[in-house]
């Protein structure tokens, strides 16, 4: 068998119990949830989306204020009903009647005011969500590359979704909390003032509730947490179960991987024991405090009625305070929470908002047109993603216009670095890249967009119909233009062959064609945006020999007519190339075509003779360790 | 279970958790128990199949129905206790014993206030315990199936809709007991038993009390069922939008290639615009529903004051046994307005729980034969016999047919063919991703359906196209298969697939935790590591699955040469439209429509002059034919 022919370090290795290296689900690092629960300068940002809507957000705060002072006169005219109406004998009959207009009244104000307020602050709250959405996504348009090349697309994706949604509950329960406190001032001081005594009586069970929730919230808090955390492990790893099931069952790991989940879903059921715990747990207590005060409500206040120093409308009053009484105290510390919540999430936000744009329109920055030359120059250009370690150093070269140059070196030497910077993703250190004759800096970024079209050495498609892709943004191509780019690219065959042709969606990422055809609609897309320079990034995967020759025959009608500066890896690409540049280390080397190279007989001369398939065989250049920049 | 810190010590009661020793055969038991627990109840109507289910733990079920009768029992309790107090106060019944009375009943109204909150905290608690053991019963077993559904169920099933069954889904079943079963009990108990206390007391007044209860269940129901088709239709909104966005992060540099910023901002304006509306909407039904509920609740309030004063002023009534009636109504409006919810939560268990069922009910079709013994190892001689198949979801279509070969260990088989001919297919016959669908296949004579799946995968190795790559370090990564393999074997699979240096050039090396599907590899360092991923486990039969199609030509033939030295054993199949990947193979098929149409060794099927001949010439020269097209 296989195994004896391999030396057997660890083949007494006792293969039971929990294997060493198993895992199942994330590694990552959960991101912080609470911050402080008060942050100035948050809180400014975050007031900066909502200062559009200030006007209203005062009329919801005014509307709280006119439903609060209601639930507060309800009780008050039940109690005022009994004593002058209902005990008076039948004179109170219309002081009754009085008093049921007062409390209809009272109850249609109460429902306009609540209608109000929740109308405007949920539809406000909704609105400045998708707000802050949009500033963060708008903002991702412009920053930097180099921050997208280092930024995983699931951190930004947990900043536009995930922080966003959290901040809805703060800003739905802000304007409620106001509510909340006037709320609770004003059942003090209705009680004080209906009877001072038994309102301070009643009203001492209140100072133990908040100090029972002061030590409740934190153990409680962190037993949600808990239970917040292994719900999304074992999500995450039921996720990854889906994902890799394929692998799992080459692997044989079923066994394996159910017992880790077991654990996890083990793990998440006592987490949620424990924090049904917590939460259940002040029911009880705040049951017992409400309890307390009726107590005393009927025994003080009873007493008293006896021997007629209060009303009775007014114990019946208190009874029904009573019933309220716990509700602001319940949501203002829930609040606490929500704001701390809403801190750290507003800080990630603004984060994101704060990542500088590093390249932006000159103020009057001139509009490239179609009649410029379509010449690409690079003079004296250094360039460095990282201070003092330049990738390109001191390039120089002119492709004219019409010329096809092939830019060749092995991995790491700055190809696509110097194919960034015609499209200026960054900023040259110093020297200039010239399209046109202009400087990249002086023309904006839209029109040089425009003239410029790109092939990614990795197609990438969006969701929706062929005919979308191929189109993308040329919003004036018509269904003729992309038939006609797609028959130019040898596309249009297998087009047809899709159960809807142009027509048929693609799945995420164009997953449902294969990467040979995916590469020729990204061709396609490129020429229908019918720009004066391409500049292209081969794709190095070998694609099969039917589509690769498809693909080969693409390249050339791509180029005709065109400006094209092309980071060539297959020998019949580097041959057709009117020009070859042979770039290593970032510096220039050799320039020439193909039999001027050979003449030479330098790095070019060598990689050709040893006939690999591809230019970045270089053996011994194993170097795939250098930052990927492509 | 570690004990909660601070006030949850205090709190702190016993859990009947699940027995789950820490020894894994035990657990693995249980763990098994769980998830044939799961399945129990097939055939039976959804809902019925739930109530088993929670029905599987009787006593937490009769804890928290028990309570729940107590505590509305002693809720009910209160309003009665509350009018008896006012009349007391009042001296309206016996003359004398006023205070004493009024201590009676205010010790009375503790009691009854801290035995409700006692009872309501075992009925949540025990409520939310039901639903939690039973999500956790659910989770293992819709892991478990996960696990095991063989590869033609994932083709057919979108992973996205897996994961919707096992987290939303699950989530609505679970939740089942707690949100619609217990408050059907509840509101039952409440509605019923107030409703007879009330109008054996007063049937005017007792109908007038509970005149809002008819609007309020059918609002609160109506607006429920509402807002959950339209949160239905907003969460495809979303992620209509969530997925713009993801594109253009993941896209990025396609979206600045071809200045698509401003295009991008259209797109997300118009998905984003679409789930704005619909959450607008959603806040106004919402509202209108609430604000219509709490109008009805007052309005019916009115009317209690306005005839049950009247019959005070009449002397037909007390001030206290109105107080009760008022009082009873603020108990039942809560649970009255949360009747929605619980048709919502029977609307949501039936659809959620349909779907969830039926992937539970799901026939795994590959699994062990009854009797299956694990597989002989013996020399391990792979033979094809007349294999014919066609996938499950085409029966009718053969994508081999007859297709027979023999490998002898040591040897080496190419197999080739364009895009679509079958030759996949082969790699996924071998280690039973799918069952044959006419002839055998056998390892050392013994057909691969007679032996236990876990005996023939462990000695089946297949390098697939696209791999996965979980998130966890690069060595676990490795090590996937045989998760107790040690350094050194880790190490040398990792040299023989030409990862090694790579890896050591890295600064964490091989504790690099490396991204959900790879993110942070290039495809050609993830096809290395899914590799050394197949060599760790030393397999008898290794299958490369057009799997070096990202690797250059020069690391391809390290990897085989590195190979080569171990494989005298082991029979290798190479399956790839690349001829150099192939061509020194022992034995090349050359297939098309699924059938053997050449075979032989790469001089004689040269010699042949047929199709892989055209091939070899049409990779070997392509700048030939590039030169035709130009």
């Amino acid at each position: 068998m296989a195994e004896q022919a391999l030396p057997s370090e660890d083949e007494d290795v006792e293969r039971r119990g929990r294997p060493p290296r198993a895992v199942v689900g994330s590694q990552k690092q959960e991101e912080e949830v609470f911050g402080t629960a008060f942050d100035g300068k948050i809180i400014r940002r975050i007031w900066s989306f909502v200062h559009p809507y200030r006007a209203k957000i005062w009329l919801a705060v005014g509307a709280v204020l006119v439903f609060t002072g209601m639930q507060l006169t309800i009780p008050l005219i039940i109690g005022y009903a009994i004593d002058r109406g209902i005990t008076a004998g039948p004179e109170g009959r219309t002081t009754l009647y009085l008093a049921v207009g007062a409390f209809l009244a009272a109850i249609l104000v109460n429902a306009a005011a609540s209608y109000m307020q929740e109308t405007v602050v949920g539809k406000v709250a909704e609105t400045v969500l998708f707000d802050m959405r949009r500033a963060m996504f708008s903002h991702l348009q412009r920053v930097s590359l180099s921050f997208m090349d280092k930024t995983e697309v699931g951190r930004l994706m947990s900043r536009l979704q995930g922080d966003v949604n959290s901040m809805q509950e703060f800003l739905e329960t802000s304007v409620l909390s106001v509510g909340d406190i006037v709320l609770l001032i004003g059942i003090v001081a209705v009680l004080l003032s209906l009877d001072m005594r038994l309102g301070l009586l009643t009203l001492s069970v209140m100072p133990i509730l908040f100090i029972v929730r002061l030590f409740w919230l934190p153990p409680a808090r962190r037993s949600f947490m808990a239970a917040h955390e292994t719900n999304s492990a074992a999500n995450g790893a039921l996720a990854e179960g889906i994902n890799g099931v394929r692998t799992v069952q080459s692997l044989d790991r079923q066994q394996v991987n159910f017992d880790l989940y077991d654990e996890k879903s083990f793990a998440n059921l006592r987490t949620h024991l424990t924090a049904a715990k917590f939460a259940q747990v002040m029911v009880p207590i705040v049951d017992t405090l409400t309890g307390i005060a009726m107590a005393v409500v009927v025994i003080v206040g009873g007493s008293m009625v006896l021997d007629t120093s209060l009303d009775i409308g007014v114990m019946v009053a208190f009874l029904f305070y009573i019933q309220r009484f716990f509700d602001p105290i319940r949501s203002l510390t829930l609040q606490y929470s929500v704001m701390q919540r809403a801190m750290s999430s507003g800080r990630r936000i603004a984060e994101v908002l704060d990542v500088p744009v590093a390249i932006t329109d000159k103020p009057g920055a001139i509009v490239l047109n179609r009649d410029m030359d379509g010449s690409v120059a690079f003079e004296n250009v250094t360039f460095s993603y990282r201070p003092g370690q330049p990738v390109l150093k001191n390039v120089s070269f002119r492709v004219n216009p019409g010329e096809t140059v092939a830019l060749v070196g092995p991995t790491g030497s700055g190809k696509s670095s110097a194919m960034s910077l015609v499209h200026r993703f960054y900023e040259v250190d110093s020297g200039a890249v010239k399209v046109g004759g202009h400087d990249v800096r002086d023309v904006t970024q839209e029109s040089l967009g425009d003239q410029i079209a790109m092939v990614l050495q990795e197609p990438f498609l969006f969701t929706g119909t062929v005919l979308e892709n191929v189109r993308y943004r040329k919003a004036d191509a018509t269904r003729e233009d992309v038939v006609n780019a797609c028959k130019a690219v040898g596309a249009h065959d297998f087009i047809t062959r899709l159960p809807e042709g142009y027509d048929t969606v693609l799945g995420q990422r164009g997953g449902n064609i294969s990467l040979g055809q995916r590469q020729l609609l990204s061709f396609a897309r490129a020429l229908v945006m019918d720009a004066k320079i391409l500049v292209l990034d081969e794709a190095t995967a070998s694609i099969d020999s039917y589509t690769e020759m498809l693909i080969q025959k693409a390249l050339v009608r791509l180029l005709e007519g065109r400006t094209g500066l092309v980071i060539a890896h297959r020998l019949a690409t580097i041959r057709g190339a009117d020009r070859i540049i042979v770039l290593q280390n970032g510096v220039m080397i050799e320039s020439g075509n193909h039999d001027e190279l050979m003449a030479l007989g330098g790095l070019y001369a060598k990689l050709y003779t040893m006939n690999y398939s591809s230019f970045d065989d270089l053996p011994g250049t194993q170097d795939d360790s250098a930052p990927s920049t492509s | 279970m570690p004990a909660p810190s601070g006030l949850g010590r205090i709190f702190f009661w016993s859990v009947p958790l699940q027995a789950h020793p820490t020894g894994s055969a035990e657990r693995r038991e249980v763990s098994f128990a769980h998830v044939r627990a799961a399945h129990a109840g097939q055939g039976q109507g959804t809902i019925r199949r739930i109530i088993g289910l929670t029905l599987r733990h009787p006593w937490q079920v009769a804890i928290a129905l028990g309570s729940t009768v107590v505590a509305v029992s002693f809720q009910l309790s209160i309003p009665i206790l509350l009018g008896q107090a006012v009349d007391q106060a009042q001296g309206v019944l016996e003359s004398n014993a006023g205070t004493s009375a009024l201590v009676m009943t205010g010790l009375m109204l503790l009691g009854a206030s801290v035995m409700r909150g006692i009872f309501t905290l075992l009925q949540n608690y025990y409520a939310e315990a039901v639903g939690h053991h039973t999500g956790h019963e659910l989770r293992l077993a819709v892991y478990e199936k996960i696990q095991r559904l063989p590869f033609s169920f994932h083709d057919k099933v979108h992973s996205g809709d897996l994961i919707t069954v096992g987290m939303l889904d699950l989530e609505g079943v679970r939740v089942f007991f707690s949100t619609a079963l217990l408050r059907v009990v509840l509101l039952g108990m409440l509605i019923g038993l107030g409703a007879y206390l009330l109008i054996s007391t007063d049937l005017v007044l007792g109908l007038l009390a509970l005149s809002f209860v008819p609007f309020v269940a059918w609002r609160s129901s109506a607006s429920q069922l509402q807002l959950r088709a339209t949160w239905l239709t907003l969460q495809d909104k979303l992620q209509v939008l969530s997925r713009v966005m993801e594109e253009n992060l993941g896209g990025i540099r396609v979206v600045r290639a071809f200045a698509g910023g401003r295009h991008e901002m259209e797109k997300f304006e118009r998905a984003s615009a679409d789930a704005l509306l619909l959450q607008h909407e959603r806040v106004i039904l919402r509202v209108r529903a609430t604000s219509m509920m709490t109008f009805s609740f007052f309005l019916s309030m009115g009317l209690v004051l306005l005839v049950g004063g009247e019959k005070v002023i009449a002397g037909e009534m007390t001030v206290g046994t109105l107080t009760s009636f008022l009082t009873f109504m603020t108990i039942l409006q809560m649970p009255v307005r949360q009747l929605g919810l619980m048709v919502n939560g029977f609307a949501r268990a039936s659809t959620c729980g349909a779907r969830l069922f039926a992937l539970l009910d799901t026939d795994v079709e590959i699994r062990d034969r009854p009797g299956a013994r694990p597989l002989a190892a013996e020399s391990g001689e792979l033979r094809f016999e007349n294999v014919d198949f066609a996938y499950p979801s085409d029966p009718t279509r053969l994508i081999l047919k007859g297709v027979s070969f023999a490998a002898r260990p040591g040897e080496t088989v190419g197999i080739v063919g364009p895009p679509g001919s079958g030759k996949s297919t082969i790699a996924h016959l071998i280690p039973r991703f799918y069952d044959v669908t006419g002839g055998a296949i056998t390892l050392d004579g013994q057909d691969i359906r007679e032996v236990t799946l876990e005996s023939l995968r462990a000695r089946v190795g297949v390098v697939q196209q696209d791999p996965f790559l979980f998130t966890t370090t690069i060595e676990n990564n490795i090590a996937y298969g045989d998760p107790w393999a040690k350094e050194p074997r880790i190490e040398r699979a990792a040299e023989s697939a030409q990862l090694h240096n790579y890896v050591m050039g890295l600064p964490a090396g091989y504790k690099t935790v490396v991204g959900e599907r790879g993110a942070s590899l290039s495809g050609g360092q993830r096809q290395r590591l899914t590799i050394a991923r197949a060599l760790v486990l030393r397999p008898s039969v290794l299958v490369f699955d057009d799997s070096t199609a990202a690797i250059d030509a020069g690391t391809e033939f390290r990897i085989r040469s590195a190979i080569k030295r171990f494989a005298k054993d082991r029979v290798t199949l190479v399956i790839s439209h690349r001829l150099g990947a192939l061509m020194h193979a022992d034995q090349i098929l050359f297939i098309e429509n699924g059938e053997v149409l050449e075979r032989g060794t790469h001089d004689e099927l040269l010699a042949l002059g047929g199709r892989y001949r055209a091939l070899y010439d049409l990779q070997v020269r392509p700048e030939a034919d590039l030169r035709e097209a130009g």
